[in-house]
């Protein structure tokens, strides 16, 4: 009987090695799989008993933070409600995460791989995030929305000598907190104007005669012109075959290039650009970061690229689909983004040096340690500094005596250039700009203005006072 | 060194594991390291030294490592429901103080387990009853559409884990007895017993498959009709009778599987637990989708004791995660490597059993040691099994671990018996 026992026996084997075979198979063959499975809560779940780090603006105004449920669970709560709704985002069950919330989860949520973390974990301590300090600016984010006055569009500004993004501002805004609610949620998912939408970073607005301070960059520091080169201004000038119209209709004549930035005369400029070319201008374009997504540390979703878009595409200005001459002057198929405008005022102020713009400086854990730091980094080297120069004091007289003299301040000098797309001619309906950076001489803040949709609106007198409010705001 | 002794040091493993662990889970649990884990762990101790010292006393010779492993189990059982709840840790630990006891006191009254056979269809009749009670109207309790529980005022009990004793006991006994009837004639070759010799096995299948249809439990059925066919081979040493057991097991099985509902939707959540209609209908493929999910998590190493996700809230998340998805738990805390160190125990307890039905003398004590080993492995591929999709997913306890006062008083039982053989084969090699 002896031998049918060793045998029963070696079933008993097979049948538990099938059992290493599966609890294998869910452990580490399949895991991946059953992790991603939609139908797999555990991480969000995880993440719910998680004392998520705090999010605080430059001041110490605490942006985000969490509160613990009765039931040991904890949740999110944004004091300062909808102020820095898009950079901020949001952390909740449902919707998922968004903005900040989302692209330094890992951090906030206290997920570090160091040796010190999993020491914590070894003595049981309860997870606790990581704290994230930004440089935004509240003060200065209050005046943006206050000049918006709820007109849609956006407002971005940094500091160009770090690339510290100070404001970002996007109308119509949200209020987090409401996200807690699934139906507010889906309410505001089809709310009119999209207000979950960042438009500093995920709009595409045609850029108007701002886009004209990306042309003289071109124009100047590849050495085919000077400030003082004569261009013709004159109306009606043939640009890739099809007669292109002054503002007004005016007919300056020859002008030299500071005077028609100042004036902002589209038949000179669109001539530049054609002289400069596609391939030089797409160089200038790489250098200040259009065509690829806008540099910024926010989720790969919420940003967007800047260039000219033709056929459902981004595509190089050296593409036959793009008019040259048309494009230097911000017109054509150019979409860009608001903080990308803010980032070509950011390269003039910086003596042409850009610096990758980014929200959050550090992330600090409980005990102190910096777990993230963000130093200021280089994005390119745009121009020479005295390329720089000179486009600075091309700047500066369009808002001395040019266009943008409602964006002049009190006792500091400012650079600056307006912009009005043509949204609908017919309706008299424009998009106005401004981007500015200020004080000329030794710029500390950098910023781009826009209103989605205004009546006859321009940039000099629509975009520049907020421009203006901003900057004075980050000044004093 | 005497067996006894080395049963005495293989117990100091099993209790450092249980003071480990409880240590560990109340890190986890309250951030301090409690010196009640030492008296958890001492108490644990005593209780073992006690039934060891009952050991030496009565089963000298019996075999040294059964029941040290037994004692490893029962402590990462105590352990793991302990960490999903205390209450029922410590009515678990009550349970595991009144299974020492039955342990002991099996030992001590049934010295000659012997005597069994001559009140074996007495404990047929007994085991029969104690299956079918389930059913009876206002005592039986229908849990996940199987029929397993009792419940009399305050006690509430799973008669099927005494009634596979009494059956294994009655089975062994006769299989004893005809053996040799069984394989007397051959037509052409192939053993061909008649059929009056074949009845009473026919009987057993059949009455696997009422189980399966009365009771509705595909696992209490297969461990069954599992243990009957090892003992069958054993018996007979004929392949020709577990492999047409097998065979008409599978197309009972079969016919139920396509005619009763509640075994269909089994299959069913068994084959497509992602399937969202059956992931969401109530007793669907939810648990064992979250029996899946809850393994993934664990991975190689798992998340450490007390740190797996079994509640939101008060909200518990695997259901029944302290009976039939406490494997489900153990790989997520202790990943696929403590996983496969708990079968691995199990895997020892089975050779022990299978060693000592080797060792034993005669033909009953060979057959029951083989019976009851059998049953306890095939209890452990069951649940494992279920809960790792090998097989559909049905609630058996895994032995000694799971949750379940019956459950662990029966296999001590079990254990009880089986040092009970082993003592009287080695008494009797020795001399």
């Amino acid at each position: 009987m002896n031998g049918p026992i060793v045998r029963v026996f070696g079933v008993v084997l097979v049948l538990f090695s099938l059992l290493v075979v599966f609890t294998t198979r869910w452990t580490v063959l399949e895991r991946d799989e059953l992790q991603d499975n939609p139908q797999n809560k555990r991480a969000l779940i995880a993440q719910q008993k998680i004392d998520r780090g705090a999010i605080s603006a430059a001041d110490g105004t605490t942006l985000a933070r969490s509160v613990r449920r009765s039931d040991g669970t904890y949740t999110r709560r944004y004091p300062q409600q909808g102020l820095f709704a898009h950079a901020v985002g949001y952390s909740y069950l449902n919707p998922g995460t968004a903005g900040l919330e989302r692209f330094y989860n890992g951090p906030l949520t206290g997920r570090g791989e160091g040796l010190r973390q999993t020491l914590r974990r070894l003595q049981g301590e309860r997870p606790q995030g990581d704290d994230l300090r930004t440089a935004l600016d509240p003060a200065a984010q209050q005046v943006a929305l206050d000049g918006l006055a709820g007109r849609t569009g956006a407002v971005a500004a940094l500091d160009p000598r770090t690339g510290r993004i100070k404001v970002m501002a996007s109308v119509p805004g949200y209020d987090p907190n409401v996200l807690r609610s699934a139906s507010a949620t889906a309410r505001l998912n089809t709310a009119p104007g999209s207000p979950l939408f960042n438009r500093t970073t995920q709009a595409g607005y045609p850029p108007g005669s701002t886009f004209k301070v990306v042309t003289a960059i071109a124009a100047i520091d590849s050495g085919t012109f000077e400030p003082g080169s004569t261009v013709d201004g004159s109306n009606g000038a043939e640009i890739s075959g099809v007669p292109l119209n002054n503002v007004g209709n005016v007919d300056y004549g020859p002008v030299d290039l500071t005077f028609a930035l100042t004036k902002s005369v589209n038949t000179a400029w669109a001539r530049v650009g054609e002289e400069v070319g596609a391939p030089t201008m797409q160089r200038y374009m790489d250098r200040l970061g259009f065509n690829r997504p806008v540099q910024v540390d926010l989720p790969e979703s919420e940003r967007r690229p800047s260039g000219s878009f033709c056929k459902g595409r981004f595509v190089r200005a050296t593409n036959p689909c793009v008019d040259v001459g048309r494009m230097a002057i911000g017109q054509d198929k150019l979409q860009v983004t608001p903080l990308q405008m803010a980032m070509v005022a950011s390269a003039v102020a910086n003596r042409g040096r850009l610096m990758r713009p980014y929200l959050a400086t550090r992330a600090i854990d409980p005990d102190g340690r910096v777990t993230v730091d963000n130093q200021p980094s280089e994005f390119s080297e745009v121009m020479s500094a005295s390329s720089a120069r000179k486009v600075t004091e091309m700047m500066t007289r369009v808002v001395g005596e040019g266009t943008g003299t409602a964006a002049a301040l009190q006792g500091i000098e400012v650079a600056g250039k307006s912009g009005t797309a043509e949204r609908d001619v017919q309706a008299n309906i424009t998009q106005p700009w401004f981007i500015a950076f200020a004080p000329a001489s030794s710029p500390r803040v950098a910023v781009a203005v826009t209103i989605e949709r205004t009546v006859g609106g321009f940039g000099g007198t629509d975009a520049a006072p907020i421009a203006a409010a901003v900057m004075e705001s980050l000044l004093r | 060194m005497s067996a006894r002794n080395r049963e005495l040091l293989a117990l100091v493993p099993a209790t450092l594991l249980i003071t480990a662990g409880f240590a560990a889970v109340f890190v986890q649990e309250r951030e301090l390291v409690a010196d009640a884990s030492l008296t958890y762990g001492a108490i644990f101790l005593g209780l073992c030294l006690a039934a060891h010292l009952v050991i030496r006393w009565r089963l000298p010779d019996a075999d040294p490592y059964l029941f040290p492993l037994v004692a490893v189990l029962a402590s990462v059982g105590l352990v793991m429901i302990y960490r999903l709840d205390d209450t029922l840790a410590r009515e678990q630990a009550q349970w595991f103080v009144i299974g020492l006891l039955l342990f002991v006191a099996t030992l001590v009254v049934l010295r000659d387990y012997r005597v069994l056979e001559r009140y074996r269809y007495l404990i047929a009749a007994g085991s029969l009853l104690l299956l079918l009670l389930p059913r009876v109207p206002g005592i039986g309790a229908q849990v996940n559409g199987a029929y397993l529980g009792v419940e009399v005022g305050p006690v509430a009990f799973q008669p099927a884990e005494f009634a596979k004793i009494g059956i294994i006991i009655f089975l062994a006994s006769y299989l004893r007895d005809t053996r040799s009837l069984l394989v007397s004639r051959k037509i052409a070759g192939i053993t061909v017993p008649r059929l009056k010799h074949l009845g009473p096995l026919l009987v057993v299948w059949g009455l696997a498959m009422v189980m399966l249809v009365f009771i509705r439990d595909l696992g209490s059925s297969l461990m069954f009709f599992g243990g009957f066919l090892a003992m069958l081979y054993v018996a007979t040493d004929r392949l020709v009778f577990p492999l047409a057991g097998l065979t008409l097991f599978a197309a009972g099985a079969w016919f139920f599987a396509s005619t009763v509902g509640h075994v269909q939707d089994r299959i069913q959540a068994w084959q497509t637990p992602f399937d969202p209609d059956l992931y969401d209908r109530i007793g669907g493929s939810y648990q064992l989708a979250q029996s899946l999910f809850a393994q993934a998590d664990g991975g190689l190493w798992g998340q450490g004791f007390g740190q797996a996700l079994v509640r939101l809230g008060d909200t518990p998340f695997l259901p029944a995660a302290q009976t039939d998805l406490i494997y489900a738990v153990i790989v997520n805390e202790l990943g696929l490597i403590g996983a496969c160190a708990v079968l691995l125990v199990y895997v020892l307890v089975v050779e022990r059993g299978f060693r000592i039905a080797v060792l034993a003398r005669d033909s009953f004590s060979k057959l029951l040691a083989t019976g009851l080993t059998t049953v306890v492995a095939l209890q452990v591929f069951v649940i494992v099994g279920g809960v790792t999709k090998v097989i559909p997913l049905t609630g058996v306890t895994l032995p000694f671990v799971s949750y379940g006062g019956s459950s662990i008083v029966a296999n001590f039982v079990i254990v009880a018996l089986l040092l009970l053989i082993s003592d009287r084969a080695r008494r009797e090699a020795r001399a």
